[in-house]
């Protein structure tokens, strides 16, 4: 909404800076987002003129000497409304001003020195349109004759736009007026009200229309008046400019001054041509199944049954609170007019804007709910106004027509702020003056009783309907930077453990200290993106988004693995560093609840060079499998969850390169899977890398261990016996997994710890087997182990490898 | 006797510089005729209470400099000088350095200055149903209200009620409904809106809700306790602004600002909880008062590190994570 301050000056005067009102206006809720200043030009004065000759080779150029209160300037002018004596805006060579050939007034110039058909100008007189505050260019702007010569442009034609973003809660501040009030509220200054008051005929309104609301839940009340005798023609320049500056398109007269009211009250407004209304009667309506009505907008409108319009017996004649019909319109030759103040419903205005794709300035009030008080005073001014600009006359009376439903019970109740409530939620006692004032200032009513106020809420006010409304009222006008800081005095709550928060906080520290970048994506994706991934194809359907904000995104995704590949692939291009990237984030999936399955996923991925580049380091070394094994283990073993990894054939990865993790009791639950990804499915991702490794966890699943383990985590005595190192060499299958090899040597009960320390293939060992050097560490904790004793239970574990996978030491 | 040959010859030690002097130095003490080698030779004809103690102390010595020899000839066979010196600007070895995401720190960052005044912290779904989202909220269907939320919706068989949310303020209703009061608790998380991206909107983004319910809370407590956060967060020289401001689930609404720059910045949206959302969670309206809050990380993130596009938080380039 936008705002002239001197339209504002009309109904209330402060002494304050514009910024000064804007950062009070903001403070109490209406915030003031920019102040725009029109009408200050530099080199523009007001100038006297003192001689009009004509041009010597231009019949319909002048040549006119202008007083600017320093000297006189010899100026060509064209403009045909200049008179000697006449006080005008003059500018300097060097003057900016506005491109009168352009509507949108964005373009400026540079008034230059110039030879105008053999003559030279040595300024301009301006019209409205160069000096950036109207549209009109037939002619000079015509200043007042009290002026003085010299007066610099800005204190005659200066003015400042508030543009204001107003909350859906005050449509009272989408009017002028209603912003005064707020300004007289905080400033305590004196609100002038518009003038309503106007002189009819002996013509009673009755006997030249009538109108039936047939939807009382849709129209609360309907008023009307007739106005004959009315000449249509351009509103008057001031009327004009002030729309102008608020961003509106000047019409005529007749609209102009109905939106005018709207921008000053608040109330939509809406004027027939009284000729085009048949039988002379109004109907309030809803639409029949597929009626049609042309707007003003020339659209042709398909309406339905729960819209509201206007209709007389025979036709439709606009759409009620939204737009008006064609046939109806106000046109050169409308004579009389039925101007047209009513109360419709607010939510089924909402409703038809919206299934029409049709807001207005009139919808966007009406949607937020307007009180019955509003269009009786809104129609007073208008009639007063018109009466004004158009002239003619207005009949006696009007039409003033109320719903079934209507109870002006509901209006005229108070409400009642009870004085300890007020303190207990403020926070602190205020004095009942303080209050009281307040409530005054805003226009309320009040009653003060023994324990607090009774508040008649005023008819502009809609948003004001339980005490904690009336506390905010206060709250913002004392001004919320006038209050108190306190901390919370109450009991402290419970605390509750968050085992799910803490897990994920967990791994994120683990696999940051891991080397690891956190990453965070977008949690949807679409269909033939997240295909690329076959194993996709193994999941129930993605759920889809019904009003997807591109087709980019139009499911929620199942998988992290597509966007974490595609974070690999993107910084592939652009990232000359070793890439390991991890996040943990929802995926989406159906289920017959309220609400879809959202489970957390962990994904990490390795990709590139091994190292940066570094003079001790090997630069040729990449990521492998190994790296984002080594992730998993690292986080497992932070977390103290034992794991195994089970080898594994699943489409993203390489057969023989790709594993499953298990945990929990007896490695029964699956918890993830880890491998290097298939080169047909790298190859679809655009990725510079020919190896990326990833790793996935089910944190859902995880999180359930981790339960269960928060609770066993005792510490183990150590023991404090020596403890020795035996190195030995076995020869096993070459496909023998080393894990089966550790796993028989850790079962030996002294055995407290078990290294692979080399894998060996060479000529001098047949071509299928493969050498495995251990080093075994052997601990008792009731006493140091002999030499005989380690022997012995070391001929024990090659006993068992030979026994079990047919190892033997290699001599 | 014995001490006086370590240190002689670990001193000797210090002067070998090359494979030849080190082979001098071992044939000084445990050659053939070396001095420490005699000792050891002479063992068997010293009186019996010598014999045991020197013999394990020369022992010992024999083994401390086979070990040192052992050591040091490898590496002046590779001609580096274990003791010359070393070009101490070298980059010594590291490993990569991790990084959390930038909106990872600041959720952390905030729930800890919360958590230090009592609060709790609990996440909920991204997905939501409309009447935890809207209705709970006091914004009804029809009302303009909505229009502040743009509502990505979701298509689901047999629901037309989902959405992803578009704050997290439903979990206000849904915590309410599983708690009572006393209540102090943060929900961090991810949000939702059908809204054209540019450098300042983004339809994916985080929010931090904060809910407090009890039988004495004041507006003064809201403006103490966010106060409290902002020099937390922005450092106690920050000027802060306290606003009026209107959304349908409190009474009075605040618009919580900073000074930045010369101009008031928006950081944080609350309001004393409206009587009608404890009215639907099955509270009483006149035993408990509260308020609620909530905030956008990255905007809160934008400011402190300078960033003007909010599209790079998900674009996931690491020209841009490895900053943070």
């Amino acid at each position: 909404m936008k705002i002239p301050k001197s339209w504002l000056n009309d109904y209330v005067k402060f002494n304050s800076s514009i910024e000064d009102i804007s950062h009070s206006l903001t403070m109490a809720g209406n915030e003031v987002e920019n102040i725009k200043k029109i009408g200050y030009l530099k080199d523009v004065v007001v100038g006297e003129i003192n001689d009009i000759r004509s041009h010597p080779n231009a019949d319909n150029l002048q040549l006119v000497s202008v007083d600017n209160g320093s000297t006189i300037k010899e100026v060509v002018c064209g403009a045909e409304n200049i008179y000697v004596g006449q006080k005008i805006a003059f500018a300097f060579i060097g003057a900016e001003l506005f491109n009168p050939y352009e509507n949108e007034l964005k373009e400026k110039f540079t008034l230059k020195p110039s030879k105008i058909r053999g003559v030279i100008s040595e300024g301009m007189i301006c019209s409205e349109k160069e000096l950036g505050i109207g549209n009109d260019h037939s002619g000079i702007l015509n200043l007042d004759s009290k002026i003085e010569v010299g007066t610099a442009i800005s204190e005659v034609i200066g003015d400042s736009i508030l543009e204001l973003s107003l909350t859906p809660n005050r449509p009272d501040c989408l009017g002028v007026l209603g912003i005064a009030r707020e300004i007289s509220a905080i400033t305590k200054s004196k609100l002038i009200l518009p003038k309503v008051d106007y002189i009819s005929n002996d013509i009673n309104v009755n006997s030249l229309v009538s109108v039936e609301i047939q939807s009382d839940d849709l129209c609360e009340r309907y008023l009307g008046a007739v106005i004959k005798g009315v000449k249509i023609q351009s509103s008057p320049n001031w009327l004009q400019n002030r729309l102008i500056a608020i961003g509106e398109r000047p019409i005529n007269n007749i609209v102009d001054v109905t939106n005018y009211v709207m921008f000053e009250i608040g109330q939509p407004l809406h004027a027939f041509d009284y000729s085009t209304i048949s039988g002379k009667k109004i109907l309030v309506r809803t639409a029949k199944k597929n009626e049609k009505i042309i707007t003003l907008d020339n659209q042709n409108r398909e309406l339905n049954s729960t819209m509201l319009v206007i209709s007389d017996p025979q036709k439709i004649i606009g759409i009620a609170g939204v737009m008006g019909g064609k046939n109806s319109e106000i046109t050169d030759e409308t004579t009389a007019i039925f101007l047209e103040s009513a109360t419709f419903n607010s939510s089924n205005i909402r409703k038809t804007s919206k299934s029409l794709n049709l807001t207005s300035q009139a919808t966007l009030r009406f949607e937020k709910g307007l009180k019955p008080g509003l269009a009786e005073f809104a129609i007073k001014r208008a009639i007063n106004m018109i009466l004004d600009i158009a002239g003619g006359e207005c009949s006696k009376g009007f039409i003033d027509e109320f719903s079934n439903n209507f109870s002006e019970e509901k209006y005229a109740r108070p409400i009642f702020l009870d004085r300890n409530f007020a303190c207990k939620i403020l926070g602190f006692n205020t004095e009942d003056k303080i209050i009281s004032e307040t409530f005054e200032r805003l226009g309320f009513n009040i009653n003060l009783s023994k324990n607090g106020w009774n508040v008649y809420v005023p008819f502009w006010r809609t948003d004001l309907n339980i005490p904690e409304d009336l506390i905010e009222e206060i709250a913002r006008i004392v001004g919320y930077d006038n209050f108190p800081s306190t901390t919370i005095s109450d009991q402290l709550p419970v605390w509750r453990p968050t085992l799910d928060l803490d897990l994920k906080r967990n791994i994120t520290d683990y696999l940051v200290e891991f080397g690891m970048q956190e990453i965070i994506s977008y949690s949807a994706t679409n269909i033939q993106s997240e295909k690329r991934l076959e194993f996709i194809d193994n999941f129930p359907p993605p759920i889809k988004i019904s009003n997807p904000i591109s087709n980019e995104f139009n499911i929620l995704r199942r998988t992290l693995r597509e966007s974490i590949l595609n974070c690999v692939s993107k910084n592939s291009h652009t990232w000359k560093h070793p890439i390991s990237v991890f996040e943990i984030g929802r995926v989406f999936f159906e289920t017959n609840e309220d609400l879809p399955q959202e489970k957390t996923m962990l994904n990490g991925a390795f990709a590139g060079q091994r190292f940066d580049l570094h003079w001790d380091f090997d630069e040729n070394k990449k990521f492998d499998y190994f790296d984002a094994k080594g992730a998993v283990e690292y986080i497992m073993e932070k977390l103290r969850i034992e794991v195994k990894f089970k080898i594994f054939n699943e489409s993203t990865f390489i057969d023989g390169r790709c594993a499953k993790i298990f945990s929990g009791e007896n490695f029964k639950m699956e918890i993830g899977i880890l491998g290097q990804i298939d080169p047909k499915i790298l190859s679809m991702f655009d990725s510079h890398f020919q190896e990326v490794y990833l790793f996935e966890i089910d944190i859902d699943v995880l999180l359930k261990i981790y339960s269960i383990n928060k609770n066993f985590d005792f510490y183990t005595p150590f023991s404090k016996h020596q403890n020795s190192y035996r190195d030995i060499s076995i020869i096993v299958n070459d496909f023998e997994e080393v894990e089966n090899v550790l796993e028989i040597v850790r079962k030996e009960k002294l055995v407290s710890n078990v290294h692979l320390t080399d894998i060996y293939r060479g000529e001098d060992i047949k071509k299928d087997k493969k050498v495995i050097t251990i080093r075994i560490e052997y601990q008792s904790s009731q006493k140091t182990l002999k030499s005989t004793q380690i022997s012995k239970i070391e001929g024990k574990i090659l006993f068992n490898l030979n026994k079990s996978l047919g190892a033997e030491l290699r001599s | 006797m014995i001490g006086q040959l370590k240190n002689k010859s670990l001193a000797d030690l210090k002067l070998v510089n090359s494979l030849d002097s080190l082979e001098e130095w071992r044939v000084n003490y445990l050659g053939r005729k070396g001095e420490l080698t005699k000792i050891l030779r002479s063992i068997g004809s010293l009186p019996d209470d010598q014999r045991k103690k020197i013999g394990s102390e020369s022992n010992l010595l024999r083994v401390l400099l086979e070990d040192q020899y052992k050591k040091i000839k490898p590496k002046l066979e590779s001609n580096l000088s274990v003791y010359s010196s070393v070009d101490i600007t070298l980059p010594g070895r590291k490993d990569h350095i991790g990084r959390l995401h930038p909106i990872t720190s600041i959720i952390r960052e905030i729930s800890s200055a919360f958590a230090d005044m009592g609060f709790n912290i609990v996440e909920g779904t991204e997905s939501e149903i409309e009447h935890y989202n809207f209705d709970l909220l006091n914004i009804p269907f029809d009302h303009p209200a909505r229009d502040q939320w743009d509502t990505i919706w979701l298509d689901r068989p047999n629901r037309k009620d989902n959405l992803l949310r578009t704050h997290t303020s439903p979990m206000q209703a849904r915590i309410m409904e599983n708690t009572e009061p006393p209540i102090r608790v943060i929900t961090p998380g991810k949000c939702y809106r059908y809204e054209a991206t540019d450098s300042t909107h983004e339809w994916h983004f985080h929010q931090i809700e904060g809910l407090v319910v009890g039988e004495n809370i004041s507006f003064s407590d809201l403006k103490g306790t966010l106060y409290e956060f902002a020099k937390r967060i922005f450092g106690s020289d920050r000027k802060v602004r306290f606003r009026c401001d209107f959304f349908p689930f409190v009474e009075p609404g605040v618009d919580m600002s900073i000074d930045w720059k010369g101009d008031w910045i928006e950081i944080l949206g609350a309001g004393m909880v409206h009587p009608k959302v404890f009215q639907g969670v099955g509270y009483d309206p006149d035993k408990y008062k509260g308020f609620a809050f909530g905030m956008g990380p990255e905007r809160i993130a934008m400011l402190r590190y300078n960033i003007e596009d909010i599209r790079q938080f998900f674009s996931n380039d690491l020209r841009f994570l490895s900053q943070f």
